[in-house]
């Protein structure tokens, strides 16, 4: 059952997605929530609960949500190695940009993002957050391998990719951090509603 | 304890039991088995709970060898063991049970009663092959241990599933079905060979690229994705958890685990039933499952 709270991306979407999530989480029945920018998608058990057994609990908790208020929120630091082989396209986005790569390094590590959902591939963050003037767009064609760790800007959004995994964003920077160990248990580093800094690891810091 | 050594390990054999749930807004799919019926039905029938972690081998079957005295059941598709299907089968201390490539579909179980005890990761044993989550296929070598979480006598031998294996996927109307034409069911689809545990996809007449725009959302187990080159992906699962293109259907609970037996160059259609004809066929299913 998708669960829509509009079609744009806002801070009021993500504070409905995020309530919904946090209400939903451990329902009997529900096997799994799939949280994005405006929506919810529910993935219930069609043998425990019928469509309007399952619409009648999202309702409720969608009015619990509202009344609730919504867990703190967390402050990550995320130390970034930026440019160079860590990020290859650190000089691509400041010539879009027209700004130089170290103006791009300091709008990206000055600013606070949050963290409105964690999908697509095991624990990506999706940022809201990024300064507007270094939006730009992912690349013509995706790399077949992202390194882990790596700090990538596509269009508006910010994230950082948990896993090496093929991708089309723009990779400015590598964190040494480890988001996600798939040996451990989760939770990963980076949850919904944490508020994420970047903070610049100097070259040859250890 | 029983262990299992893995003589050859075929071409891509896991460990799968029904799959992580929970962990889907940390972008972790479920996996789990691919033909979920075969391995509830297998475990069913060697006395474990429906979830018990068993082999799960994809076209070509590997060969175990059993340390002691075991009771295993293969369910799914024909691997050419030589053993008869959907049937309890007692295995002698040193036997081995010795697979090849499938005759049939593209996917066999090797259920053992007691189950597999390997360590469980989030709550599950399955193997997430993509991310590594679970663990990764078997090698040659690699030993597996015996549980002992059997919970009733094994059952008799059993009628493999009275449901069609024809190449109809049943199908409900996706979130954006409104923005295609019937372009979907019309053809016939080809599974192509790039299909794995993440997605099927499918060769054919390209369906016609919507003008909407849409947001990334959530994306369940069987929808059915027309990126812009018109070439349908069935998200399977290990899918990604959430994702941007346009979903014309979702294939239904009940033909879940017919996806898991399609192999690469099998042909596909899809056919548009409704909530009600979806949850007719699921409770057949669990009939089924409940008359062993």
């Amino acid at each position: 059952m998708l669960v829509t709270f509009g079609e744009e991306i806002s801070a009021a979407a993500h504070i409905a997605v995020r309530g919904l999530t946090a209400a939903l989480a451990g329902s009997r029945g529900v096997l799994n929530l799939h949280p994005a920018f405006a929506s919810v998608l529910v993935e219930f058990d069609p043998r425990r609960h019928t469509h309007a057994g399952m619409e009648a609990l999202v309702r409720s908790a969608i009015e619990d949500a509202t009344e609730r208020e919504p867990p703190p929120s967390r402050l990550i630091e995320i130390p970034v190695r930026y440019g160079g082989e860590f990020g290859p396209d650190l000089d691509d986005v400041a010539r879009h940009r027209d700004l130089t790569p170290r103006r791009v390094v300091e709008l990206h590590a000055g600013a606070e993002y949050e963290v409105y959902f964690v999908g697509f591939s095991t624990c990506f963050p999706y940022l809201a957050g990024l300064p507007a003037e270094l939006a730009t767009p992912r690349l013509a064609a995706p790399r077949r391998l992202v390194a882990a760790g790596s700090v990538a800007i596509a269009g508006a959004q910010a994230g950082v990719y948990p896993l090496a995994s093929p991708g089309g964003w723009r990779i400015i920077g590598r964190t040494p951090l480890s988001l996600f160990d798939p040996a451990g248990e989760p939770p990963p580093l980076l949850r919904m509603g944490d508020r994420v800094r970047f903070v610049p690891l100097e070259e040859g810091a250890r | 304890m029983n262990r299992i050594r893995v003589l050859t390990a075929g071409a891509q054999t896991t460990v799968q039991d029904l799959g992580r749930f929970g962990w889907a807004h940390f972008g972790v799919s479920a996996s789990g088995a691919a033909d979920e019926l075969a391995l509830r039905a297998g475990n069913l029938l060697v006395g474990n709970a429906e979830n018990a972690a068993a082999l799960e081998m994809t076209l070509v079957g590997g060969a175990f060898e059993f340390e002691d005295d075991a009771v295993i059941a293969l369910a799914g598709s024909d691997f050419g063991a030589g053993l008869p299907l959907w049937t309890p089968i007692a295995i002698q201390a040193g036997g081995a049970v010795r697979c090849g490539p499938t005759r049939s579909g593209a996917r066999c179980y090797l259920c053992v009663r007691g189950g597999l005890a390997v360590p469980r990761t989030m709550g599950s044993a399955s193997t997430h092959v993509a991310t590594g989550v679970g663990g990764r296929a078997l090698r040659m070598g690699d030993v597996l241990p015996v549980g002992d979480g059997a919970v009733r006598q094994p059952r008799r031998a059993a009628a493999p599933p009275p449901f069609p294996r024809d190449a109809v996927l049943r199908t409900t109307r996706g979130p954006q079905a409104e923005w295609f034409g019937e372009e979907l069911y019309r053809g016939t689809w080809t599974v192509s060979e790039e299909s794995n545990r993440m997605g099927l996809r499918l060769r054919g007449e390209p369906i016609p690229s919507p003008a909407g725009h849409m947001l990334t959302e959530g994306v369940a187990l069987g929808a059915v994705q027309a990126p812009p080159d018109g070439q349908p992906i069935i998200l399977f699962v290990e899918q990604q958890t959430t994702g941007g293109y346009p979903k014309p259907a979702n294939v239904i609970s009940a033909d879940f685990w017919r996806l898991g037996q399609l192999r690469p160059r099998a042909p596909v259609a899809f056919e548009s039933v409704t909530i009600e004809q979806a949850l007719d066929a699921l409770r057949a299913s669990e009939r089924w499952l409940h008359s062993l």
